[in-house]
């Protein structure tokens, strides 16, 4: 519908909405998120929807505000208006007779537990080895059993391909094995949302294969949500049932990887696409 | 006979068992208890400038100015006078400690700074609790990059405790002092303090090293 702001009433044409079934309850919801860094916007009045189970990547040119979807979702920062649901639950606000109103550290941080997230620069904690980082989290948030935690830490590791580094400290390990790391401490928190921030950005060529072998393995026997955002559009292809084109904080176009892929609609989109290529 | 020679062996011999006692006994005692409750309670000022509500920590912050900007001597004197009821030795224990505990404070707020925003960022993608994301992310990180800055207080600490004899409290140096006094012969004791110093120093700082080492990963 055209407005002053949008005379065309082009924007808001890409919600970001799907069809839900009956009673279905998204794992994600955005609700006219804002996110503003001082004067700067980089979310304006964001709406989309994630279904369980689903991946979603979410492309785009460098500013747009893929990562500062993945920072919210995980509460490293607070959206500056708007609301988020995970699972139908609000994550950080709720409203109430009409006011935004912030929920309690304590909710937050069980909320928070449902989530897990893979960094670019991996973040493994260089004073812990590899067991202990991937214990670290099961033991003292979850309360499992050290002997369960070191347990199921070994089987990750082997999901990911570093049976033997169990002892080594993350220092003594290539960015590539790092990363497989991260990987399986996330993993070791059973996430019902994973969230992937340009994991592959900070790791040598030849490595990335290796691991995003691993996260295809991943997606392909689990049901965990994924909110992926890379620039590796092959991954996003082979991994993703959904692709979110985002410029300006707007999604721009969204589809499914052979829409967005082979046939975008959008300018935008297919300059982005014809640059990143 | 009047001894005039500058150098008498038989004055360094004589004077070196009450200074290996007081060396131990006060030197060393001053030292190690001082340090560490520099160390922790360096530590424990630096988290609550940090974490504490502005009002706490703005108290702190001026307490901890005001240690750091009046001379040690003139602490372990007000100490000594103002709480005559403390032995000489807890009051240097005590002013030695909460006075590098000011200037440790500073060394470990450096040392939480230096740990990259990422770790901070991995503890909350885990749900760490903040006492657990403390204990063991942050501290073991901040710690290990502040023992080469921590080492050279405890070895400051350790070359400023002759100032114990402002308060009556014999230390190496004070023992040397009293038996030049008593047979007019300065330089042999003196000397030997100096050495005393050095050859303790350098292991100190040797150790150090070697923690450094350890703690590297």
């Amino acid at each position: 519908m055209p407005t002053e702001s949008d005379p065309l009433g082009e924007l808001g044409l890409h919600t970001g909405a799907v069809e839900l079934a009956d009673g279905e309850i998204p794992a994600i919801r955005f609700e006219n998120v804002v996110k503003q860094y001082g004067s700067n916007t980089v979310l304006d009045g964001l709406n989309f929807t994630v279904r369980k189970g689903d991946r979603v990547t979410l492309i785009g040119p460098s500013g747009s505000g893929k990562t500062t979807i993945l920072r919210l979702v995980m509460t490293l920062e607070d959206s500056t208006d708007g609301y988020i649901f995970i699972d139908g639950q609000p994550l950080t606000h709720i409203e109430k007779d009409g006011r935004r109103i912030v929920l309690k550290d304590k909710y937050r941080f069980e909320m928070r537990k449902r989530i897990g997230m893979v960094f670019q620069q991996f973040n493994l904690f260089p004073n812990m080895t590899v067991l202990e980082n991937i214990i670290e989290a099961p033991v003292h948030v979850l309360g499992h059993s050290k002997a369960d935690a070191i347990t199921r830490a070994h089987e990750l590791l082997e999901q990911v391909g570093l049976p033997d580094k169990a002892k080594a400290h993350p220092t003594s390990l290539s960015g590539g094995q790092q990363q497989r790391v991260a990987i399986a401490r996330c993993l070791a928190m059973d996430p019902e949302i994973m969230l992937l921030d340009e994991v592959t950005s900070a790791l040598d060529p030849e490595v990335v294969g290796e691991v995003l072998g691993i996260l295809r393995n991943i997606a392909a026997t689990t049901d965990v949500t994924m909110l992926i955002v890379t620039h590796e559009m092959q991954f996003a292809r082979d991994v993703s049932n959904r692709v979110l084109m985002f410029d300006a904080g707007r999604i721009v176009e969204e589809g499914s990887p052979a829409e967005i892929f082979d046939n975008p609609q959008e300018e935008r989109t297919q300059a982005f696409l014809s640059a990143v290529s | 006979m009047i001894d005039d020679s500058l150098w008498n062996w038989k004055h360094v011999w004589a004077a070196l068992p009450d200074m290996l006692v007081a060396f131990v006994k006060v030197t060393l005692l001053v030292t190690f208890a001082g340090s560490l409750i520099a160390a922790v309670l360096g530590l424990v000022i630096a988290l609550i400038r940090r974490s504490s509500p502005k009002p706490i920590s703005a108290i702190v912050t001026f307490v901890m100015n005001f240690v750091r900007m009046t001379p040690l001597v003139v602490q372990l004197l007000f100490v000594y006078y103002a709480v005559p009821s403390l032995p000489g030795l807890a009051v240097g224990i005590i002013v030695f400690g909460v006075h590098y505990a000011t200037f440790m404070a500073e060394v470990y707020r450096a040392g939480i700074e230096s740990v990259p925003k990422g770790q901070w960022e991995a503890t909350t993608a885990l749900s760490m609790s903040p006492a657990r994301t403390w204990i063991a992310v942050i501290i073991p990180q901040a710690v290990r990059a502040t023992v080469p800055a921590l080492g050279n207080y405890v070895i400051s600490m350790f070359k400023e405790t002759p100032f114990l004899v402002t308060i009556a409290v014999i230390d190496m140096v004070g023992a040397a002092q009293k038996y030049g006094g008593v047979h007019f012969r300065f330089t042999e004791v003196f000397v030997s303090a100096g050495i005393l110093f050095l050859i303790a120093s350098y292991p100190t700082s040797v150790l150090i090293g070697r923690l450094e080492k350890r703690l590297a990963y």
